[in-house]
């Protein structure tokens, strides 16, 4: 994504008496954001500094940024493995979320690929109404999905969290669009091979569109993870809780003990920040693409 | 069913039936493809959907299971209308819908900074971009310490600058919303940014070299160029922002459960409420269907609007 994104500069720079002014001009811009940044950021940079003091120095006024005394240590192992302990969600999230990301990438990576790839009577009525099925908010679903839920035994489950999460018209939207990308004369030629769909789209049509499945994949991820509502009513037993209702299940059991929350949604954020440092392309690109919201 | 059966018996059928053999086999193999996710989408959306409208007429205790139902008619909707505490919820939705303004503004100017006027973009783009992909959850218990009343370090920094009685936030009824609001833009800065940036590279180059010619200023180019250009993104970020400003849930969840006296209570917080906390299904329902007529009335609106205010 960051090579696209040519600076519109060229047009600025060239006039030509001005070159020095311009730079100096930058060089204060880029200072005055880089201020607006760190204030930008000071809700996070709060939060881990939190994370490292004892209980007595997180509310000091004036803040103290670096801790005075460090207990960084202790406040993390007390919220990995004390009770309720961090390290069971953090398990139940990434079980949740790889489950989801599995399922919903398999499913939407083959009916994009019949929806682009093969010709069948009402191919088109059932793309329309998977994408009208996109305007249905969740919310509005969620006394119905919860009697459903209840009645199949579904309720209380991380497969139904699973389930419920896997099934959605962007993916099979995404994918198609990249589908579409390929040339259908290699999927005609393999045919002539005496190559079968299952075949064709195993070995030819994936590996052609990998990095819009790895787009969607994290972008699956970052929902899936961050995801609060579906949990909050769809899981009762605290032993299934994900990260996002474990924090604040711990943040309520812990009452006062603000420097352990801290460090409690500091390893909340963490893998979320650590997929979109190293995905970084994946990511950007993904939402400037769709412009797309979980 | 006779699909299949019709491509097993044409495969026996003389060389002039194989286009009809290829044809089924095709139709087999699309809808063997599409099956998962279509059979996903009716089990998960389309029958809940339709359950929907079905519990909505009635008034249904979910404990009695079953038996605890009793159609209503169109009971719940006729009080749904007379509900001080259900209007409570849509007026804060709809005063919510200023932030969406507010930080698309802030968002276009962020973006156009970050992508003409400073070094290190890359950098700046992940910046403006991490309270967006933070668990929102995570962001609410910080900003809840944050805005803490007396501990807090807002109102410490408040307090320093010589402010006496600086605003509860949270908790006071008059500051609670702005505070969640606050948040919102914060959040959703990351994301507008990206879109936008998108959109900035879309803008052919040579209409600001010919501007540039012609002698027109830079703000002049950013009013008559720029701006303009822009407003497929910034009708599609509107659209965005507003469908997901009606679903706003997690905040109001983690930070105040609708409070203080119901001053942040949204509609989906109060269709939660109902629901699973008063267990009044049939209500919840009738609220869900109000919800969901809001949220289809906007995106037909997006429709209609895209051909006709999206110059270009």
């Amino acid at each position: 994504m960051d090579q696209p994104l040519k600076p519109a500069l060229p047009a600025h720079s060239s006039k030509p008496s001005s070159g020095s002014s311009v730079t100096l001009t930058r060089i204060i811009v880029t200072a005055i954001m880089l201020v607006v940044g760190i204030l930008f950021l000071l809700p996070f940079i709060w939060m881990l500094s939190a994370s490292f003091k004892t209980e007595a120095d997180v509310f000091q006024y004036p803040v103290q940024w670096i801790p005075h005394t460090w207990n960084a240590i202790e406040n993390y192992r007390t919220v990995w493995f004390g009770d309720p302990p961090f390290i069971l969600y953090y398990w139940n999230s990434i079980k949740v979320s790889v489950m989801t990301i599995l399922l919903s990438v398999a499913a939407s990576a083959m009916a994009a690929y019949a929806f682009s790839k093969i010709k069948f009577p009402g191919r088109d009525t059932l793309f329309v109404i998977v994408l009208l099925t996109f305007m249905i908010p969740g919310q509005a679903l969620l006394v119905p999905q919860f009697i459903m839920y209840r009645s199949l035994g579904l309720f209380d489950t991380h497969i139904g969290l699973v389930l419920l999460e896997s099934f959605s018209a962007l993916g099979t939207f995404m994918l198609r669009q990249a589908f579409m990308s390929i040339h259908t004369e290699f999927i005609e030629s393999a045919k002539i091979d005496g190559a079968g769909h299952a075949r064709i789209f195993m070995q030819i049509a994936l590996p052609l569109v990998q990095p819009f499945i790895a787009t969607y994949a994290i972008l699956r991820f970052i929902w899936t993870w961050n995801d609060y509502q579906a949990p909050l009513i769809f899981l009762r037993s605290p032993e299934l809780f994900t990260v996002q209702l474990g924090i604040n299940r711990f943040a309520d059991a812990t009452g006062e003990y603000y420097s352990l929350i801290m460090a409690g949604t500091c390893s909340a954020i963490l893998p979320l920040l650590i997929v979109f440092l190293v995905a970084q392309k994946h990511v950007i690109g993904g939402i400037a693409l769709g412009g797309v919201k979980g | 069913m006779d699909r299949s059966t019709s491509a097993s018996s044409s495969s026996r059928l003389s060389r002039s039936r194989s286009w009809w053999s290829m044809t089924a086999k095709e139709t087999l193999a699309g809808y063997l493809f599409a099956a998962p996710m279509l059979l996903g989408l009716t089990v998960f959306i389309l029958i809940p959907m339709i359950s929907l409208f079905f519990i909505s007429l009635t008034k249904w205790n979910f404990i009695q299971g079953l038996s605890g139902v009793e159609m209503v008619g169109l009971d719940n909707f006729r009080h749904l209308f007379q509900d001080k505490t259900f209007f409570v919820s849509m007026f804060n939705n709809l005063k919510l819908l200023l932030a969406v303004p507010v930080a698309l503004f802030l968002s276009l100017i962020i973006a156009i900074v970050v992508d003409e006027l400073v070094y290190f973009k890359g950098f700046f783009k992940i910046i403006y971009f991490m309270p967006y992909i933070s668990s929102i959850v995570a962001v609410a218990i910080v900003f809840q310490i944050l805005f803490h009343p007396s501990q807090g370090p807002i109102n410490g920094f408040l307090m320093s600058l010589g402010i006496e009685n600086p605003p509860k936030w949270l908790a006071d009824p008059t500051y609670a919303l702005p505070s969640i609001m606050l948040i919102i833009i914060w959040t959703s800065i990351g994301f507008n940014m990206i879109v936008y940036l998108a959109g900035l590279q879309a803008i052919p180059k040579d209409l600001y070299e010919a501007a540039e010619i012609d002698g027109a200023s830079k703000w002049r180019q950013f009013a008559a160029i720029t701006v303009p250009m822009l407003s497929p993104t910034t009708f599609f970020l509107l659209i965005t922002g507003v469908i997901y400003s009606f679903k706003t849930f997690d905040l109001i969840a983690v930070l105040t459960q609708g409070g203080p006296a119901k001053s942040t209570n949204v509609m989906v917080y109060e269709i939660y409420d109902q629901a699973f906390v008063n267990l009044k299904m049939g209500y919840a329902a009738a609220e869900s269907v109000f919800l969901f007529a809001v949220i289809l009335l906007i995106t037909v609106l997006q429709f209609w609007g895209q051909k006709k205010w999206v110059n270009y």
